[in-house]
């Protein structure tokens, strides 16, 4: 396990109207309340969230909101129960209520209560701060600048031939927090965007296609937008050309195929079947009437061969511009990185506090994460990620390893069974490879499998230069509902006979 | 903020507004959860949040333009802020293409759905307080949940689950002389019962208003005659199954149907619901049964806003449209295709009528009233399915969905269930699906497993759909 180095980047500055707030003396005041109240620990949160949303059809705006949630939160343990309130505001009333309220709502459900809450130790780190990598706040530009951007990028490809729509969005976030549990206090801002633009063609017997840019979402400012990062004009170029040829595609002959996986398509699979798979709450059955649990139980740690013996994946909150990259997670954790699957063999877990103390593990790795003042905060993901092997192959030469198969470029839909075992991806772009060459595009495909075959399948791991950080801003899990931003980096990979189906017949079956 | 009301945030904002239109919706929602897991409780919560959209419209030369800023936990003297900083957005805009008149007291029945008059909203006045819940709705709920624990520790089972209970009062006001107020109690309880071993597993759920009419034993009993079911373990192939669904289940399958339904899309060529070479396929029948899909603010039990709330624009909703009085609608009538999710702009585009989205769904097949009990003894051999899960859109063109089975699928062998079988990813579309339904129970309240956090208010039947497509088999259990 290695300790990442926590420091505020120093040519940015904190949200002036959020560092406004007492908030020291916010947490004094629930921190005491608590205490009086017989609590044996409470920690407080302070956050502002600021929001942006903007959507465009056809390059006309269509949906603007600026958005905006501030409040506090208290958590406390009494009597080994967990209570937990929360305030839509930052004043001194609200914060010594909601400590009150937690305080009474763990008296409450102690009586149905049989699992005493125990917290993993954590070193106390004094009053810390913590800014993510960016360039531009993103709440720092204009929106009329971002929907001017947006909509040429969408003019441009509305004036190309067989492009009957265009959707565009961009979401940015600001997210301002501030910890306090009396040993270590630890104010961070993190800002994120995700733009996005889908072509549609349309055909005459009433046939359609889409295409989204694969662009993914990032841990950066504004400068996303303008070429740091990505080149979106580039990606945008050859949408129009690659959503004919998609269109004039060849249904796919369901089968097994070699697969060889763009980082685009690969990293929705990685956070499927292993970043969900190895939370340990999870594992333990804490989410099993929700999100559910996971094949990778404990007793398999050390010895469930998840992979191919090439397969090396880290958990880290490290990463830079990673999307679940923090300072210190929302108990007081600083950000670690660790090993979750070495060798192809299960090797670690993510995890918070509380499931660290219940294993019998000495320290947390830092995975606690609340997606709002109003929530309460569950283990979340890490940024995982698959590594690339050093000297490994280009993507090109993956692909001329394959003598009849499909390269898979982005991700589309999504879905895998409760306990992480059977899954069912499909991708922007298709394109079929014959003779280690591709050879055009396929339509209809989706790839399904079980999650085990198919990391054991993993023949060969893309070098550093095939790999990239992709993830997802809405991550879904707990109840109460709640969403987290997550990146997963990962070369390009071969896999060997993996189950493809049509859409087309699966839709007429 | 503390003691701040939010009718006083509206007409605040109202008063602040320089010039422009604007809309202002304040919101107050409390709410309260329990969850638990083997046994014991695991996490809880109490929240309480305030939130305040500013729609300001600006009338340029070349049409309106709209400016949203909305924020949670504004105090009194941020809000003329809040509406300047709209009011700028509106003012550095283009041209928002839905823009329509702005509806008053005088202008929004006539221009609202047919029957809209037919539901009446009844809550509330404007000017009384919020209303709100706390850990105390849970107070009978949390002791009989505490039995449930015994129980099933004493019968070597575990108990997993979740309750939550919020209300929300919403207030909209408008610079040309609305109020209107909907206050909306909405709560649920999930349980799921597993053997100890965990390779069993059965769920239910329920939606509720106050949680008063929750039956924990009730729902453990039914859960313990599913697993003594599935003491019976049957091994059976992917394929496609003569299958009958539960109404959860058809709940969740019809509501991403009825996501999907959206007017401006379909006539943009790009749904199910789309016309090859143009418009919608409104008028076509889907069903080969006379099935009825509908919405109605006014369902008894499934209460839901009589108006339009919109806080901002989108491809299925505009902020023109807010105060619209919302009426029942029929979606599919008697087994044809007779309305899409519209905005007042999208209607005008489709020349249909005016039928914005309600927030129930309500399916039914008169004159077919089995109960699932009755159903399946009249199956000779099918699956029974409980729940589904992890749902995605795989193709828009046919609204091709995937998804699992989850928590009882059941072998049903001339007319008893014999055994529990594993579980199945499943490829199928619920439009397809509607012309192979051969067979619908009574409808009643229906907690989609799957869209429980976004839709709770559901009256739904079993269904017996043939060739239900299980496309590959889940280790799962």
């Amino acid at each position: 396990m290695d300790d990442s180095a926590a420091n505020s980047q120093p040519e940015q500055r904190f949200d002036p109207e959020f560092t406004g707030y007492p908030l020291r003396e916010l947490a004094g005041a629930a921190l005491q309340r608590a205490a009086d109240l017989g609590a044996e620990h409470a920690d407080f949160r302070a956050e502002l969230i600021r929001g942006q949303h903007i959507g465009l059809s056809d390059a006309s705006l269509e949906t603007l909101i600026d958005s905006a949630e501030i409040g506090l939160a208290v958590r406390v343990v009494v009597d080994g129960t967990w209570g937990f309130a929360s305030a839509a505001e930052l004043s001194m009333q609200a914060a010594v209520r909601a400590a009150t309220e937690a305080v009474e709502l763990a008296r409450v459900a102690a009586p149905i209560n049989t699992e005493p809450i125990e917290l993993a130790a954590e070193p106390a780190y004094g009053d810390v701060s913590w800014i993510s990598a960016y360039e531009i706040d993103p709440f720092s530009v204009s929106a009329a600048e971002k929907v001017a951007l947006l909509a040429d990028w969408s003019s441009g490809l509305l004036g190309q031939a067989r492009i009957d729509h265009v959707d565009a969005s961009l979401l940015a976030v600001k997210e301002c927090k501030f910890y306090c549990d009396g040993g270590t206090t630890a104010t961070q801002q993190r800002v994120r965007v995700h733009p996005a633009l889908t072509a549609v063609s349309l055909e005459a017997d009433g046939r359609f296609e889409t295409m989204r840019t694969v662009g993914p979402p990032a841990g950066r400012g504004y400068e996303y937008l303008t070429g740091t990062g990505w080149d979106f004009p580039a990606e945008l170029a050859e949408m129009p050309e690659l959503l004919a040829a998609k269109l004039a595609a060849p249904s796919v002959r369901a089968g097994r195929y070699d697969l060889v996986i763009d980082p685009s398509n690969l990293f929705l699979t990685i956070h499927e079947s292993i970043g969900h798979a190895t939370e340990l709450d999870r594992a333990l059955g804490y989410e099993a009437a929700y999100a559910g649990t996971s094949f990778a139980t404990p007793d398999k740690l050390g010895s469930l061969q998840y992979g191919s013996p090439l397969m090396h994946v880290t958990g880290d909150r490290t990463a830079e511009h990673g999307l679940a990259s923090v300072g210190y997670d929302d108990e007081g954790v600083r950000a670690q990185s660790w090993d979750l699957i070495s060798g192809g063999v299960l090797t670690g877990y993510q995890l918070d506090r509380r499931i660290a103390q219940r294993c019998g593990l000495a320290r947390s790795n830092g995975c606690a994460f609340a997606d709002s003042p109003g929530h309460m905060p569950i283990q979340r993901m890490a940024n995982v990620s698959l590594q690339p092997a050093a000297g490994g192959p280009s993507t090109a030469e993956l692909i001329a390893g394959v003598e009849q198969g499909i390269y898979v470029v982005g991700d589309k839909s999504w879905s895998i069974d409760m306990q992480r075992y059977n899954f069912q991806f499909t991708g922007q772009r298709f394109f079929r490879i014959a003779h280690g060459r591709l050879a055009g595009q396929l339509r209809d495909v989706a790839y399904q499998a079980t999650t085990t075959d198919f990391w054991n399948s993993m023949e060969a791991v893309g070098g550093p230069q095939t790999y990239a950080l992709f993830g997802a801003f809405n991550c879904g899990k707990g109840q109460p509902g709640q969403v987290a931003p997550v990146s997963h980096g990962c070369p390009a990979v071969l896999m060997r006979a993996v189950r493809i189906l049509n859409t087309a017949e699966e839709g007429s079956a | 903020m503390t003691g701040q009301r939010a009718q006083d945030d509206v007409e605040r904002a109202l008063q602040a507004a320089r010039g422009s239109d604007c809309i202002v919706i304040a919101e107050e929602t409390s709410s309260a959860n329990l969850r638990w897991a083997g046994n014991t409780l695991t996490t809880n919560g109490v929240e309480r949040s305030r939130r305040l959209t500013v729609i300001a419209v600006s009338s340029g030369q070349a049409g309106p333009a709209v400016g949203v800023v909305s924020r949670a936990g504004v105090r009194a003297d941020q809000i003329p802020d809040l509406v300047a900083e709209a009011e700028q957005t509106a003012a550095d805009g283009p041209p928002a293409p839905d823009a329509q008149p702005l509806l008053g007291p005088d202008t929004r029945s006539a221009a609202g759905a047919a029957d809209a008059a037919a539901s009446p909203d009844v809550g509330p006045a404007w000017d009384d307080p919020a209303s709100g819940t706390g850990p105390s709705v849970f107070s009978g709920f949390a002791g009989s949940l505490g039995d449930a624990f015994a129980v099933a520790a004493a019968a070597g089972q575990r108990l997993y689950g979740f309750a939550q209970h919020s209300v929300t009062s919403e207030f909209l006001g408008s610079s040309t002389g609305l109020r209107l107020r909907h206050d909306q109690p909405a709560g649920r309880a999930e349980l799921n019962a597993k053997s100890a071993d965990l390779t069993r597993s059965a769920w239910a759920g329920a939606a509720t208003r106050d949680f008063t009419d929750i039956q924990v034993a009730g729902m453990q009993a039914g859960l313990a005659t599913q697993l003594d079911w599935a003491a019976t373990q049957v091994e059976l192939p992917a394929g496609p199954y003569e299958t009958l669904l539960s109404p959860g289940a058809v709940a969740d399958l019809l509501i991403y149907l009825y996501w999907s339904a959206g007017a401006k899309d379909a006539m943009d060529g790009r749904t199910v619901f789309s016309k090859p070479g143009g418009g919608t396929r409104v008028g076509e029948r889907l069903a080969s049964l006379p099935l009825t899909l509908r919405s109605d603010p006014g369902a008894p039990g499934l209460l839901c806003e009589p108006f339009v709330v919109a806080r901002a624009s989108s491809r299925e909703s505009s902020v023109f449209d807010n105060g619209l009085p919302l009426g029942p609608t029929e979606w599919i009538s008697g087994g044809e295709l007779a309305a899409l999710t519209q905005t007042r702009h999208s209607a005008a585009l489709s020349a249909l009528p005016v039928t914005p989205a309600i927030g129930n769904l309500i399916l039914e097949v008169p004159g077919q009233a089995p109960s699932l009990a009755e159903m399946i003894r009249g199956t000779s051999r099918g699956l029974l399915v409980n729940c589904l899960w992890y749902i995605r859109e795989v193709d828009p063109q046919n609204l091709l969905l995937t998804g699992l089975t989850r928590d009882g699928v059941y072998l049903v062998e001339n007319g008893e269930v014999t055994g529990a079988v594993n579980n199945f990813r499943f490829n199928e579309s619920p439009v397809g699906m509607l012309h192979r339904i051969t067979e619908a129970g009574a409808s009643g309240p229906a907690l989609p497993r799957e869209w429980s956090d976004y839709f709770t208010r559901a009256a739904m039947p079993p269904l017996r759909v043939d060739g239900f497509n299980m496309s590959s088999v889940s280790q799962a259990s």
